[in-house]
């Protein structure tokens, strides 16, 4: 019997060691990559950084400013488009979706979205909405993103829906509440704080897509707000300048990649503290 | 006490060395065909009618035939071993079931004479008249003002003072003015257990139905909680129709006016409180108010 124990102590030691471990060779690299965007970049961030455009070919200075407005708008239009669709997509499965092979041939498909290679996205965008309206467009990056924010919107709030248990539905169905009334005043607000979280880690994954912009809303080199042009975006800026000979750009691009994953970093410390909160 | 051969054979009676282990549901020995149960057919003033009821699960037949009689301004307790369906019958006054699409019930519910299982009942209405309490205590994530205010605004518009004054009686009625009085602003999840479900029973009376239905509400609460609510409920009569589902039979003893003995989906008996617990007509109600079973 002892022998056992110590046997299964042993085998208990050596899988916790093991899996710190491996713990500890994921967060290496996580470390790696922001010790070298701070190593690389910090330098190069100061206020012309925000201030001033993408400077031209071989060109000095210039800043980041058109491609961080660039990003937010287009970034904007498409949470502000995908977020209601997803929730209320969400909401039709997980309250109000019945029948059940309905209900999970849907998930299957949203599963298949969530996974579909952001570039197709990008493709299947430019023919639904470049090559019509003949030209590239912040609107044609914004559908892009919501279609990639979609999927991700649908499984957390679909998931966090689930999670209000049955009781507190019937509590208020039994009060003579209409289903509608009891998904609005009470489903929602129960799980209010996981869709917005949802919806804040959705900000944060397409935000930092460049592959489907590059079909749609292709990049500019001047400032712009007008959603009917073409409208650079931070990822976008820092594949092209990075991918371009002049060190002027590399510069951008470090400091812009360092600026863009510390914004993430900040949309996922938010989005912890949302999902933290007490209700 | 006489004991017709089905009774006998009946999987109730069991003996000693038996009791004990896990019997499984022994739905083969169900009898098919109507059964009536032992004693009392009819109360003075029926406020809800169970009649030829039979409820199911997708396939599992819970409900088998029920007829029940609930009185009006009386309180009449549901008991029986668990799985015995209880709930089950409490959930068709309601018809709560309703949010499930593979539950259903076939049969007539009467209320005040009017059969509530058709097609065309407006069942919103219907649980605005009949309200329920749950067996854990489901306070909603909103202030403890809101969660009186919430089911009152669906059917009346009560102005500030108005709403203010019916959320104190739904307090004062429940035993929970004085806890919380200074802290309606706060949210109902903050509360103890107990303060919870006599928020839930402040809820449900709030909108002042006709019946309350409470499904085992104090099995969740301590000894002290229970008191409360307990008499909350024999003060509550006066004014309401209430149908307890309790696990506890001196809860029932002590607090109700007529009694259901429940077992295997069928109503074995039924009478007023003190005959089923003093001088039962069948030898199951009597094995399980004994505590031989169950």
């Amino acid at each position: 019997m002892s022998g056992r124990y110590t046997r299964r102590r042993i085998a208990n030691g050596a899988a916790l060691a093991l899996s710190v471990a491996l713990t500890g060779f994921a967060l290496f690299f996580l470390g790696w990559i922001l010790f070298i965007l701070v190593e690389k970049g910090f330098r190069y961030v100061n206020l012309a950084l925000f201030t001033q455009s993408t400077p031209g070919a071989g060109i000095d200075g210039g800043g980041l400013a058109n491609a961080m407005v660039g990003s937010l708008l287009i970034t904007g239009l498409g949470i502000v488009v995908g977020a209601p669709i997803g929730v209320l997509a969400a909401t039709w499965l997980a309250e109000f979706g019945a029948r059940r092979r309905l209900t999970s041939i849907v998930r299957f498909i949203n599963d298949v979205l969530l996974s579909a290679p952001s570039i197709v996205i990008g493709v299947f965008v430019y023919g639904i909405v470049v090559a019509p309206m003949g030209h590239f467009s912040a609107w044609a990056g914004a559908t892009g993103l919501a279609i990639i924010a979609l999927p991700v919107v649908v499984r957390t709030t679909d998931n966090m829906l689930q999670l209000v248990p049955d009781q507190l539905r019937e509590a208020a169905v039994a009060l003579g509440a209409p289903r509608w009334r009891v998904t609005v005043s009470i489903v929602y607000r129960a799980s209010i704080s996981g869709i917005i979280t949802g919806i804040l880690l959705a900000i944060a994954r397409i935000i930092g897509e460049a592959a489907p912009l590059l079909f749609t809303s292709l990049g500019n080199q001047f400032f712009s707000l007008n959603p009917g042009h073409p409208i650079a975006a931070l990822p976008q800026v820092l594949f092209n300048f990075a991918m371009g000979p002049y060190s002027n750009w590399h510069h951008l691009a470090w400091a812009g990649a360092l600026i863009s994953t510390l914004f993430v970093l900040a949309l996922m410390v938010a989005a912890r503290l949302f999902s933290g909160r007490k209700r | 006490m006489v004991h017709n051969p089905e009774e006998l054979t009946s999987p109730l009676v069991v003996t000693h060395a038996e009791e004990n282990r896990q019997r499984p549901m022994p739905q083969e020995t169900v009898k098919p065909g109507k059964r009536p149960p032992k004693g009392l057919q009819q109360v003075p003033k029926p406020k809800l009618v169970a009649r030829n009821l039979d409820f199911y699960y997708g396939k599992f037949h819970a409900l088998q035939q029920i007829d029940l009689q609930v009185q009006e301004n009386g309180i009449t307790a549901l008991i029986g071993p668990s799985g015995c369906g209880k709930s089950t019958l409490l959930r068709c006054f309601n018809r709560i079931y309703n949010l499930y699409p593979d539950q259903r019930a076939t049969g007539e519910v009467l209320f005040d004479g009017r059969n509530i299982l058709g097609p065309r009942e407006d069942l919103n209405l219907l649980r605005a008249r009949i309200g329920m309490v749950f067996q854990k205590p489901t306070p909603f994530p909103m202030s403890i003002y809101d969660n009186i205010a919430f089911g009152v605004k669906l059917y009346e518009r009560l102005g500030r003072s108005e709403m203010d004054q019916r959320v104190e009686w739904a307090l004062r009625k429940a035993a929970l003015w004085e806890e919380t009085k200074d802290k309606l602003r706060q949210t109902g999840t903050q509360l103890s257990g107990g303060q919870q479900q006599r928020l839930c029973i402040a809820r449900a009376i709030a909108v002042k139905p006709e019946v309350i239905l409470l499904d085992e509400p104090c099995s969740a609460l301590d000894p002290i909680s229970t008191l409360k609510v307990e008499e909350l409920i024999t003060e509550l009569k006066q004014d309401y129709t209430i149908v307890i589902v309790t696990h506890n039979m001196q809860q029932a003893a002590r607090v109700s006016d007529y009694t259901a003995f429940m077992y295997l989906g069928r109503l074995i008996e039924f009478n007023d409180t003190d005959t089923i617990f003093t001088n039962p007509a069948v030898r199951e109600t009597e094995d399980y108010i004994t505590g031989r079973f169950g």
